[in-house]
């Protein structure tokens, strides 16, 4: 009798336990563990609750499998629920990316295993055109301080800059998934990243340069490269963070080399676009000050002067 | 097929059988021939007679005004934006093109710059305003919006009339010299059509996400009208 009271006791633990944790389960499904619950109690007679937990979580996992099947790829639903994020969650890993901590694994702490591809999506867009508008506002304030460069909207440079930054943020995401991949075959006991994780971590860390390149327009060269740096750091610190726990497994040359690799291409890029969007502005004119005061005109020039840049 | 008119008499003859049959019903006694008459209406919905024949004979002049009228009524909630459903009941992709064509057509500029560094040729102002106005759609149904894709498009692309009227501004005030003054007075202009333009699409486009989700749906429209209001304000003439 007593052990029937026991029993009965525990059953409603486990069922309290599994609804606060996945609070959207109906309590009607909680009648399956009871059997269950039933037989590790009795297996293990002192009373230690790991084997309770292990069936709690396959039965949880079981659960869970019941509940979603995963519609097909060619499905609207199926891209529908890499969209399914709310705007505190997309600031929240944005914020994440900015502040990377050497504990915290950006993947786990703040995807918490939910990758989206709005976050990554947008800020490459937005990445995208702030280059393209601030490189051009650059040859604006190239104007005011030597006249004789002819200023021109300069639109092929939104093509050139999406189509980097898009490559990027997909390819080098899917080189990367690729490798560890084949790592992985090779020793077992490497973590993995799912693909659309690893587009989220490059895609989050990116998001750093948008407001440097906007700082870039201050025309002092070292705090240019001060800001360029900072930026680098940050941005490549999420990664190498993020990526650090799944590849310590492996042996240390290969670890080295994948990092060096992703902190190298990263550097590139930062490079790439601030000396391709970013010509260095003319000297100081050492005329007369009628010439130092001289207006932003954005306007019309004689087309027949022909345009230099100081290179 | 069969096309409902409108209501007239119809009239109806009834033939009985020969009355032995119904040796049952031998209270009633029927005649042979029974002519009933009488009048049937069918009400006549008015979404019924746009499918009438009589639209195809009307002339071509009342089919283009009615599309006109459709259009410039729908230009004018854009103006004055208010929580009306006209824009999206009754879509229509005739003015985003019209719209679009006319800024892309004003954007144009004769090129004495190598093709490169100039200013956006027409086609690539065309697939800035389609293929963002697409995306946006398709991010805005992703995050779980219920809104129909051409509905979405619909209000996008009306909502560039502010961003139009600017241009045209625009090109006047550079007819003068140019000049600081110049300069700041095109930008005013631009700045006050694009916070239109955001405000009127908003209006229609934000009650269609969860509340936790409309930051996210809007920003991308921020993006779309910044970048066309940039175009705009970066032409330059020759």
């Amino acid at each position: 009798m007593a052990a029937a009271d026991e029993l009965a006791f525990h059953e409603f633990e486990e069922a309290t336990n599994l609804l606060a944790q996945t609070p959207n389960e109906t309590t009607t499904r909680s009648d399956q563990l009871g059997p269950k619950g039933h037989v590790a109690v009795a297996m293990d007679s002192g009373g230690s609750y790991g084997a309770e937990d292990e069936v709690e979580e396959s039965d949880k996992t079981e659960l869970l499998q019941e509940e979603k099947p995963q519609p097909g790829f060619w499905t609207f639903g199926y891209y529908q629920s890499f969209f399914d994020v709310d705007t505190s969650q997309v600031l929240d890993r944005i914020k994440g990316s900015l502040l990377p901590r050497p504990g915290h694994n950006f993947v786990r702490h703040r995807l918490r295993n939910r990758p989206d591809l709005y976050g990554p999506f947008w800020i490459c867009a937005t990445l995208a055109f702030v280059l393209a508008i601030t490189g051009n506002l650059t040859l604006v304030l190239a104007q005011r301080r030597d006249p004789s460069i002819h200023y021109s909207p300069q639109f092929h440079k939104v093509t050139v800059a999406s189509i980097t930054i898009y490559c990027y943020a997909w390819l080098v995401p899917l080189a990367l998934w690729g490798f560890l991949r084949w790592r992985k075959g090779v020793r077992e006991r490497m973590g993995l990243y799912t693909f659309l994780e690893t587009v989220c971590v490059y895609g989050y860390s990116l998001f750093v340069f948008i407001p440097t390149v906007v700082l870039w327009l201050i025309p002092v060269p070292w705090l240019q490269w001060l800001f360029g740096a900072l930026a680098l750091a940050l941005s490549a610190a999420g990664l190498v963070f993020t990526l650090w726990p799944v590849v310590r497994e492996d042996t240390r040359l290969a670890a080295g080399v994948l990092l060096l690799v992703v902190v190298l291409l990263h550097t590139l890029l930062a490079m790439g676009c601030k000396f391709y969007f970013f010509q260095p502005l003319p000297p100081e004119p050492m005329a007369s000050p009628h010439q130092a005061t001289s207006q932003p005109t954005a306007t019309v020039l004689p087309p027949t002067l022909p345009r230099s840049v100081a290179a | 097929m069969f096309l409902l008119s409108q209501q007239r008499p119809l009239e109806l003859k009834i033939f009985f059988p020969n009355s032995s049959q119904f040796a049952g019903l031998s209270d009633i006694s029927i005649p042979q021939d029974i002519p009933v008459e009488g009048e049937i209406t069918i009400p006549v919905r008015s979404r019924i007679r746009e499918f009438d024949s009589s639209t195809l004979n009307e002339s071509v002049q009342n089919t283009i005004m009615r599309d006109l009228k459709a259009v410039g009524k729908k230009f004018m909630h854009v103006l004055y934006p208010r929580k009306s459903n006209t824009l999206l009941r009754d879509w229509d992709l005739w003015g985003p093109l019209i719209l679009c064509v006319t800024l892309a057509l004003m954007l144009q500029r004769g090129s004495v710059d190598s093709e490169k560094d100039g200013g956006p040729q027409f086609a690539e102002v065309f697939v800035i305003v389609w293929f963002g106005a697409v995306t946006i759609t398709l991010n805005s149904k992703l995050l779980g919006g219920n809104i129909s894709f051409f509905q979405s498009l619909c209000v996008l692309g009306y909502c560039i009339l502010p961003l139009t009227m600017a241009m045209l501004v625009c090109r006047l005030v550079l007819l003068a010299e140019p000049g600081p003054i110049n300069f700041m007075v095109r930008l005013f202009v631009v700045i006050i059509m694009f916070a239109w333009s955001i405000v009127a699409s908003t209006a229609f486009l934000a009650d269609s996400q969860p509340p936790n989700r409309k930051a996210l749906a809007v920003y991308p429209v921020f993006l779309f009208y910044f970048v066309i209001s940039w175009m705009i304000l970066t032409f330059t003439p020759q």
